[in-house]
């Protein structure tokens, strides 16, 4: 049961205040504000509580999300409904952010009141929801030069189009009806690698969540089929065919999805609701297809001069036509580290010491596959003793690697039925993120 | 939060609301309603506005419909009178074919919140709970629930109540649901809605038209069900099967909240439950949301506390990310201290030891104290780390291991050389006073070894007079005083400064009287002072040894799925790390509840009494378990008085004769049974580390002698029971003595001794029990045989009689007397 929903942005800004059940004042959006603000770092801030009254909240977009209840309400339901919450505010508005909510108070009340009634979740479904809802979103769109280099000479489409701008899925779901925009539907398969690799480049540990995510702007789209790589295999034991099997350890789907073809065919049937929704979930521990993506090559030493010098070798080991973008490597280095000077094989790159959280930080816009980077870091640190190389590391990697994934899966084919009438897009994107990824010196 | 201008804000708004040319014109009329609702969410008082947002109510536009009842609905409490006008507009639109429109004006005539309008809304209500549209009767039901608390005091209207139950049927899930929700809030008096058998199953049957929230809600009330037979339980466990391992975690949370409920008297059902869900709740753990993985680990510490090697395999699931938040890594972190084990020891202080010298302070003191807890099953390489960290030279890193190694060192004496070794030096790293006092507290204890010692002192004693912590200054007293005891050539000088300070010159009371009391100690003699101020070195309790204890599911089961697990803090991890141990770790281990409810059953069962504490001791499982053939369980109730227990002794008097290590003598319903267990350590344990050790497996001390006599006596008593499965479970009682007569004593004493005076005396002090256990001669002792070897006699009186019960107890009673000896050794 929730008492009161509020959107707070990080300031303090009161931007949406619900009450469902009258029994506590509006007061209490000051009262946490101050308790958020107050906690030291160590204290999990998921719950807190003001004399018989608790707040839950998540952090998403920049905002705090807040629910009252109380004692005896299931953290698990208060905390994934504020995240469907935040979900459904990101496919009605387009984005999400303290301006588009902001902008879009009235609609998000709206939400509000079809979704909770005297504090019961009622229903959180877009597909139920768009019938309520009548307020047109607000979307925000800064001026960019990049959606007129899609437009060619004399408006003709060119190559570009071909590929799904990024931009393409951050917009409302409800603007397509009205104004007979593209009715575009999107798959991707999202993985996010949690990685641990040994000061003896053994691999420790290695999980892989993955995600295959459907974002719908069909105005009407009855039927969906998916279909996977055939030789997708679950579990240890179970093996198909003779190739390079695609193995996950568990997988779970959606409720809508009907697996009568999963068996044979590898083939998830859906009817995709509008807006955003996760179709299915796996994850695979430890026994990765392919080689972990990056390799560190380490060599510190001291020199006489009392520096500390840091020879970085980072290799990638993607397939050379594949490559990693926003590769960022923060490096811990010693206390008292005050100053940094580098040498890096390339002029794209960039290295600095970040004093506030004790790392030096080497970013890499592109590392194609195949290809070796290197870098040479040498930090003044004062009072350097042989055991401050004990605070060297481990180093952590965070990526982002378009076009791949880990797992191997692959979406083979995307049938919609019945056949759309009029253009009708279609895009499938693959991508894996580092979730920690882990270099241990 | 009014911002300067609010009062020109609502003018404004107001002259923009009656002007007639913007209410002709509904686009600019709409847009000056939303500034007002915009104006209104940031906190601008507009309460003044509600007499011309009533007349913008009457609207065909249901955007601006929808706006002006959010407004209506903040301040309609404040303007009670005004509201009225508002009534018949919705009561107009609750006619309006579309039956959006409809559900909206009912749902929100039921959120006006005035008792006086009640008479107005009770009849579109009630003709709402038949519309023909789902979305009207779901806003109705759930009115009901509105109105009812709005006069709380009122009566509950019999119709509106069987109106209710019977919408139970009806097609639409969620109108299913809040009627569910609205008959709890109505009927809350009388306990919530009555859940029956036909209910029971009209709602399992429609769980799966229901969505993620309906589920919850469903399987959250219908944990109020008894089922009426087994056969049925196990038809309702099975239809739920599918939700235990649902993707979405508030089902499978809410559905194992469910199981744990219904199976509180079949703990291996429970235990199997929760391997089911280990799935889900690792899955949850990797969720993106970090909320959700905070969620889900608190949760997993709970299940963990009941199954310690649920998560063994998955360790590596509990490693830290670098970019987590810190409240994730220390939770992370109390997880992987309870996985650890022989295998996975390495891999993961390897782990731990990259978290310690985290830029996050909290998060390595966290990593410090995780690699001491480990500490206390794998000293070597733990303290190899923590040596390794004080040459980091931090302050907080030095503070956390010097702290780490005074706890450690509590319960671990046999550590005690390394950290002696590691010691030299800490004290010009150190800054904080915990840290100081741990190092204090250990030179204090440990300070014939610590060659430096009496330096380190001098340091301090010597800066005394500017030290602020008045924690710091009280350590001092006390480790200056203890190292005077050992070495009073180095100490003598600056103790008798550091007592002339605190006595003339010290202005806090705590730190003169402690002074003085010292002061006045010495001249008694160092006998005396010694007697006082030698206390014991370690931890005498046995929990570290055998590991924590499972515990029973229903210890936890009833915070399951609540907020609780999330807002206990870190306080099992510091619990430790705050001032001396003696104050922290010596709490009186024999009356924790935790012992009362542990026993040892593995075989479920039925209990044909229905008393719901005897379920509850029955409901639970044990480690010690495995090292018994039978199930049995023994528990401490009904306690049983020393007068009683002196009587059943000696009634159920037997003649013995030694003939074998074992030996039974039989009646009726009667066993007396005798065996020797062989171990020389066992009479030198201490009585409190004895009571603890039997306590944890609810066996009862009755009355002790002191250690080191002879003849050196324990009296026990506990009650088993026993059943196969299927038969009903036979409680009895069994009685026991432990008696060790020593080398040079061949003749065994009398042997039926029993205790007069302060029995139950569970005292910590070693000295009170002296005078409490006395041998009284009852003349009908059997004469015990010459025994030359030398052991512990164990002689049991059972009644009735049950010989599995006994065999089981006896094999529970020489584990717990094998741990303490090797303890000792």
């Amino acid at each position: 049961m929730i008492s009161q929903v509020f959107i707070l942005s990080s300031k303090g800004d009161h931007l949406i205040y619900k009450d469902f059940r009258g029994e506590a004042g509006s007061d209490v959006v000051g009262v946490f504000y101050e308790k958020v603000t107050a906690l030291t770092g160590d204290q999990p801030p998921v719950v807190m509580s003001h004399k018989d009254l608790h707040f839950v909240h998540v952090r998403q977009g920049g905002l705090y999300w807040v629910a009252t209840t109380t004692a005896d309400s299931s953290p698990f339901t208060i905390i994934e409904f504020l995240n469907r919450l935040t979900a459904l505010v990101k496919d009605y508005c387009g984005s999400l952010s303290e301006k588009s909510v902001q902008m879009n108070f009235a609609l998000i009340y709206e939400l509000l009141d079809e979704i909770v009634d005297y504090g019961y979740i009622q229903t959180t479904s877009s597909d139920v929801l768009k019938n309520f809802i009548q307020t047109e979103a607000v979307s925000s769109k800064p001026f960019s030069l990049f959606d007129l280099s899609n437009v060619g000479l004399f408006g003709a489409e060119t190559q570009q189009s071909k590929v799904a701008p990024s931009s393409a899925a951050t917009r409302p779901i409800q603007s397509s009806r009205e104004q007979g925009g593209k009715s575009e539907i999107f798959v991707d398969v999202i993985e996010r690698m949690s990685v641990v690799i040994g000061s003896n480049g053994v691999l420790m540990k290695a999980d892989i969540e993955g995600e295959i995510k459907v974002k719908c702007y069909m105005p009407s789209c009855s039927e969906m089929r998916i279909g996977l790589n055939e030789e997708f295999s679950i579990g240890k034991s179970q093996l198909r065919g003779y190739g390079a099997a695609v193995r996950v350890d568990e997988c779970s789907f959606h409720q809508a999805v009907r697996l009568d073809e999963f068996d044979t065919h590898r083939i998830l049937r859906l009817c995709p609701s509008q807006g955003e929704q996760t179709v299915m979930q796996y994850q695979l521990s430890d026994d990765l297809p392919s080689a972990p993506p990056f390799r560190l090559f380490p060599t510190i030493e001291r020199d006489s001069g009392g520096r500390l010098l840091m020879y970085l070798k980072l290799r990638c080991d993607l397939p050379p036509k594949s490559a990693a973008i926003n590769v960022c490597a923060t490096i811990p280095v010693p206390k008292g580290s005050v100053s940094l000077s580098q040498e890096l094989s390339s002029p794209d790159q960039s290295a600095e010491l970040k004093l506030q959280s004790r790392a030096v930080d080497w970013q890499i816009p592109r590392f194609p596959g195949g290809t070796q980077l290197s870098a040479l870091f040498k930090l003044e640190v004062p009072g350097l003793s042989s055991a401050s190389m004990l605070e060297v590391g481990p180093v952590g990697l965070s990526f982002e690697l378009p076009k791949i994934t880990v797992t191997g899966l692959q979406i083979r084919f995307l049938r919609l039925s019945p056949v759309q009438p009029g253009p009708s897009q279609r895009w499938v994107r693959y991508v894996t993120h580092s979730d920690s990824y882990t270099i241990r010196i | 939060m009014p911002y300067l201008g609010s009062e020109d804000t609502v003018r404004e708004l107001r002259r923009a609301l009656s002007n007639p040319n913007i209410q002709s014109d509904q686009l600019r009329y709409r847009n000056t309603i939303l500034k007002v609702i915009r104006a209104m969410s940031q906190g601008v008082d507009v309460s003044g506005l509600f007499s011309e947002m009533v007349k913008a109510c009457a609207t065909v536009d249901i955007v601006q419909k929808k706006l002006v009842y959010v407004f209506l609905c903040s301040y309609a409490t404040l303007n009670p009178e005004l509201s009225l006008l508002v009534i018949n507009t919705l009561r107009k639109d609750c006619q309006d074919p579309n039956p959006m429109v409809r559900s909206l004006a009912l749902r929100n005539m039921t959120n006006l919140r005035l008792p006086s309008l009640v008479e107005y809304v009770e009849q579109p209500l009630t003709a709402a709970l038949r519309d023909r549209a789902a979305c009207v009767r779901r806003v109705a039901v759930l009115g009901w629930a509105k109105l009812h608390n709005l006069q709380p005091n009122s009566e509950i209207d019999a119709a509106v109540v069987n109106e209710l139950y019977s919408l139970l049927r009806d097609p639409d899930p969620v109108v299913m649901v809040n009627c569910l929700r609205a008959l709890e809030e109505i009927l809350k008096e009388e306990g919530g809605i009555a859940i029956n058998k036909p209910i029971t199953h009209h709602l399992l049957n429609r769980l799966k038209d229901c969505d993620v929230w309906g589920q919850c809600e469903v399987l959250r009330i219908l944990q109020r069900y008894q089922p009426q037979s087994e056969d049925e339980l196990f038809n309702i466990l099975s239809l739920l099967d599918a939700s235990l391992v649902s993707p979405h975690p508030p089902v499978m949370a809410a559905t194992l909240s469910l199981f744990l409920s219904l199976c509180s008297s079949l703990p291996a059902v429970s235990l199997a439950a929760l391997e089911r869900v280990r799935g889900p709740l690792l899955a949850a753990c990797g969720s993106t949301s970090r909320e959700m993985r905070f969620t889900a680990l608190c949760h997993i510490q709970l299940l963990l506390r009941s199954l310690p090697g649920l998560m063994g395999a998955h360790y590596k699931r509990f490693f830290c990310g670098y970019a987590e938040p810190a409240y994730i890594k220390q939770r992370k972190m109390q997880v992987l201290v309870e996985l650890v084990n022989d295998e996975n020891v390495a891999m993961l202080l390897d782990e731990l030891k990259g978290y310690c010298t985290d830029v996050n302070t909290d998060t390595a003191q966290a990593a410090i104290s995780a690699i001491g807890r480990i500490g206390r099953s794998y000293s070597d390489s733990c303290l190899q780390i923590l040596t390794g960290l004080l040459a980091l030279k931090q302050d907080h890193i030095t503070s956390a291991v010097v702290q780490t190694m005074r706890d450690l060192v509590w319960v671990c004496p046999q550590c005690s050389d390394t950290v002696c070794l590691a010691l030299e030096g800490c004290e010009e790293t150190l800054q904080d006073s915990q840290g100081r006092q741990a190092l204090l507290w250990l030179l204090g204890v440990y300070g014939e070894r610590v060659s430096s010692a009496p330096y380190t002192l001098e340091v301090f004693i010597d800066g005394v007079r500017c030290e602020a912590s008045l924690g710091v200054k009280m350590e001092l007293l006390t480790t200056t005083m203890r190292l005077f005891l050992c070495r009073p050539a180095e100490t003598q000088d600056m103790l008798g400064r550091l007592l002339h300070y605190c006595i003339e010159e010290e202005t806090d009371m705590c730190v003169r009287d402690q002074a003085l009391l010292y002061y006045r100690l010495l001249h008694c003699g160092i006998g005396e002072t010694r007697k006082v101020l030698q206390g014991r070195r370690s931890d005498p309790s046995l929990g570290v040894l055998i590991g924590r204890p499972a515990e029973p599911i229903s210890q936890w089961a009833r915070s399951f799925n609540t907020l609780e697990p999330l807002r206990q803090g870190t306080i099992e991890m510091e619990s430790a790390s705050r001032g001396s141990p003696e104050h922290v770790t010596f709490e009186p281990k024999t009356n924790t509840d935790l012992s009362d409810t542990l026993n040892c059953s593995q075989v479920e069962k039925v209990h044909s009494d229905s008393d719901s504490a005897s379920r509850r001791t029955d409901s639970c499982a044990d480690v010690l378990a495995s090292s018994v053939a039978v199930a049995l369980s023994l528990s401490l109730s009904p306690a049983l008085s020393p007068e009683e227990f002196e009587r059943l002794w000696l009634q159920r008097q037997a003649l013995h004769s030694e003939q074998g290590a074992e030996k039974m003598v039989e009646e009726e319903d009667y066993v007396c049974l005798e065996a020797w267990f062989h171990s020389t350590a066992i009479p030198h344990c201490s009585p409190q580390s004895l009571q603890a050790g039997l306590q944890l497996v609810n066996i009862q001390t009755l009355a002790f002698t002191p250690p080191h006599t002879l003849p050196w006596r324990v009296y026990l008593y506990t009650h088993a029971q026993h059943g196969h499965s299927g038969d009903a479970p036979r409680s009895t009682l069994i009685l026991g003595e432990l008696l060790h007569t020593g080398e040079a004593n061949n003749k065994a004493g009398a042997k039926k001794g029993m205790c007069d005076g302060e029995v139950g005396v569970e005292g910590m002090q070693a000295e009170r029990v002296r005078e409490g256990v006395q041998t009284t001669d009852d003349g009908l002792s059997g004469k015990e045989s010459v025994r030359k070897e030398e052991g512990v006699k164990v002689t049991l009186k059972q009644q009735p009689r049950d010989d599995q019960a006994l065999k089981g107890f006896l094999s529970i009673l020489k584990t717990v007397l094998h741990t303490l000896s090797s303890e000792r050794n």
